[in-house]
């Protein structure tokens, strides 16, 4: 039995400030630029919005955003666990306060100065030492200096690789479509540069078989969606963009980016959940997607995640891949924005913005007559997706 | 934009720092050329029973050095002393030296002191010989500062090569040798600091007794009393069953590579880069994260058997590693 989500709730708007790797102020100020523009993207005044939802390591409380930008009382408040796997979650919660009337407009966001302030990709060796569940995850992987996510998710790559005879250059073909989309896209960090597959292959070793260029940026920035009723987002400003389906998921024998346990580690059985939920609830399949933003805070996983929603075969991602089919003007051009890698590691929140702009027509890279949109979050964690689609 | 600030820092320090160095050097320079002290001379004169000492000592047996007949038949006509015992001649005994005062060679000193420069190693020693000397010269030696480097760097530290010669000369005033002798006054290199510990575990209630076994060298796996299941990393409840009574096994110690990493970047002061990291299938049928041991990463392969040996690591932290099989 599948979720009752779908379209029962639309976004209506959606802000952000520029992506840099020095906003300059504090993540606050980031979150309620974010959440104000969001607002008037919306056509809606503060006191409109009802509802906040937020994931883990967001530094910024939901009241306190309230209290700055003159939103009223909350009738819902939430906070996802698990980061970045949480980025589509939150629109999951917002889409079942807003279906059940617990609140009727929820603001989602995400604010940080990931890259001028505390770096995910510095590592985990100087977090406190509790004696908590949620600190020993790290117990069996730290001491031996796998201590970043580069190297949790360069694990499963290499056995990926292994299994399927993927190569460090098909990672890098995920990499070169990313930079190329985020070439033509002003608000992307790498506006401008794309690369080519040789200096993919000459960047160097973060942590082999993972080159810089396969893993994302890190940076600052903020982006807010706000999710109400299709009927309430009819009498808004912008077009509706449906939720046609929202799920979360986390797999059996699920670890925080460190599963080294299943037999196959070369899944993403987390990722599966949530793609049987998206397709048996909303009834669509992977040949109704004209494009999707699938999350891509490491290369490999682009593959791993073509595979689990069923675009391919498992396997065969590297060859799905190949001949420019993931860029513009391929079967299934991914991450139109630039993705995390081109755009900006803004926790898969900015995905999930590029999604509403294909819906919506208005994205940099436009996609000629997109009807659905798949928009997945962090892999390798609990994770979450959905499907956008136009309002019919 | 930071950056370029830092950039700018880095090398405006560079350049004050060589400018320093230059006029350090120009003032070194200022020292070479003067003769240090008055002319030492030989407590005794050239003599035989020092040559046989030396000869003996050093087991040589040229009949030159002491055989009259011997010496009188070559083409020196009487008996030589071995070339390389020219300082011998003018070296004082074991009593100190009276302080030779504020000369040159202190002044210098205490420059090259000023900047840290305070260890001092001889490095090489050159002679050259104008003639013999034979029993009965009375030698004298003046010593000049020959050379003094720029700032090199060497496996001892940082420092400046100072060159002196001893110039020997007999009672006419004749010189009869001379002598290079090269010495690096250096700040010694910093000791690295010591490697801080690995990253602890953090222990609870359900891994504190696999991390304390370790400690002891062994390594364990967790075993579930209700069906027998092996399971790691610990945790109290068995999936399979739901039983919470649990013993453990000792491993066996064999298993094979079931995938791995090559660490690259950050890099963690605890640990030696690049840095390979296994995930390892113990033959019981359960997994682990290790490092290997004596492995290069071109060692690493997928399926390449291993033993597992425990290793203490810091006083609190002993680990299993993997030691790649022939
Ligand atoms: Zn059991």
């Amino acid at each position: 039995m599948s979720n009752k989500l779908g379209r029962t709730a639309a976004i209506c708007g959606i802000g952000a400030t520029e992506f840099s790797k020095d906003s300059g102020r504090s993540e606050m100020k980031l979150a309620v630029e974010a959440v104000s523009a969001a607002i008037d993207d919306a056509g809606l005044t503060p006191s409109d919005v009802d509802g906040m939802v937020t994931y883990s390591t967001d530094n910024n409380p939901d009241v306190e955003i309230a209290r700055n930008v003159g939103i009223g009382g909350l009738r819902h408040f939430s906070r996802v666990h698990y980061g970045g796997g949480a980025a589509c979650g939150t629109i999951a919660l917002a889409t079942m306060a807003v279906a059940t009337g617990a609140a009727d407009v929820v603001v989602c966001y995400r604010a940080f100065n990931e890259r001028s302030g505390r770096r995910f990709g510095a590592g985990v060796q100087d977090l406190p030492n509790a004696a908590t569940a949620e600190r020993a995850q790290f117990s069996y992987t730290s001491s031996q200096g796998l201590l970043t996510p580069a190297s949790w998710v360069a694990m499963v790559a290499r056995r990926y690789m292994h299994l399927y005879g993927a190569t460090s250059e098909d990672f890098g073909r995920v990499a070169v479509a990313m930079r190329k989309h985020a070439a033509t896209n002003p608000a992307a960090w790498f506006y401008n540069q794309p690369i080519t597959l040789e200096e993919h292959q000459q960047s160097r070793w973060i942590v082999d078989p993972l080159h810089l260029f396969d893993c994302c940026q890190e940076s600052d920035g903020a982006q807010a969606i706000i999710v109400t009723t299709p009927e309430r987002a009819r009498d808004l400003k912008q077009k509706p963009v449906m939720i046609d389906a929202v799920a979360q998921g986390a797999g059996k024998d699920q670890w925080t980016m460190t599963s080294f346990y299943r037999d196959d580690i070369a899944q993403l059985p987390e990722m599966k959940i949530v793609a049987d939920e998206l397709w048996s609830s909303s009834g669509l399949t992977p040949a109704d997607i004209q494009t999707a933003v699938l999350y891509d805070h490491f290369s490999p996983y682009v593959l791993m995640q073509l595979e689990e929603f069923g675009f391919c075969k498992r396997g065969e991602a590297k060859d799905f891949i190949k001949n420019g089919n993931i860029e513009l003007g391929g079967d299934l051009p991914l991450n139109t924005h630039g993705g995390q890698l081109g755009e900006a590691y803004i926790h898969g929140m900015n995905g999930i913005a590029e999604g509403v702009r294909q819906v919506r027509g208005t994205s940099v890279n436009q996609i000629p007559r997109v009807e659905h949109v798949l928009v997945s979050a962090g892999t390798g964690v609990p994770t979450s997706g959905l499907i956008l689609g136009v309002d019919r | 934009m930071a950056i370029t600030r830092e950039g700018m820092t880095v090398s405006q320090t560079q350049q004050e720092t060589d400018a320093d160095k230059k006029a350090f050097y120009e003032q070194l320079q200022g020292f070479v050329g003067l003769q240090i002290g008055p002319p030492q001379p030989a407590p005794d004169e050239v003599n035989i029973p020092m040559i046989r000492h030396l000869v003996e000592a050093v087991g040589d047996e040229n009949p030159i050095y002491l055989d009259e007949a011997a010496a009188k038949a070559s083409r020196h006509g009487e008996v030589v002393a071995p070339p390389t015992m020219l300082q011998a001649w003018v070296m004082h005994g074991i009593t100190p030296r009276s302080n030779e005062g504020d000369g040159p060679y202190e002044q210098m000193n205490r420059l090259l002191f000023s900047k840290g420069f305070t260890s001092v190693v001889a490095t090489n020693c050159e002679q050259v010989y104008d003639r013999y000397v034979k029993p009965g010269d009375r030698l004298s030696m003046t010593t000049t500062i020959d050379s003094i480097s720029e700032e090199k760097t060497t496996g001892l530290g940082t420092g400046h090569f100072v060159t002196t010669r001893q110039d020997y000369w007999d009672a006419d005033g004749n010189r009869v040798g001379s002598m290079l002798f090269r010495i690096i006054r250096f700040r010694p290199a910093a000791k690295s600091k010591p490697k801080p510990p690995r990253p602890a575990p953090a222990t609870t209630h359900d891994n504190s007794w696999w991390f304390d076994a370790l400690k002891d060298g062994t390594l364990l796996i967790q075993r579930c009393k209700g069906c027998g299941e092996l399971r790691n990393p610990p945790h109290p409840m068995c999936a399979s069953c739901r039983s919470m009574e649990w013993d453990s096994i000792e491993a066996k110690g064999t298993g094979s590579i079931h995938s791995y990493v090559v660490t690259h970047y950050p890099v963690v002061p605890s640990f030696d880069y690049p840095l390979p990291i296994l995930l390892v299938d113990l033959d019981e049928g359960v997994r682990m994260v290790m490092n290997p041991i004596d492995a290069t990463p071109e060692d690493l392969q997928i399926g390449r058997k291993v033993t597992i040996e425990v290793h203490k690591c810091d006083p609190d932290l002993s680990l299993p590693f993997a030691r790649l099989a022939k």
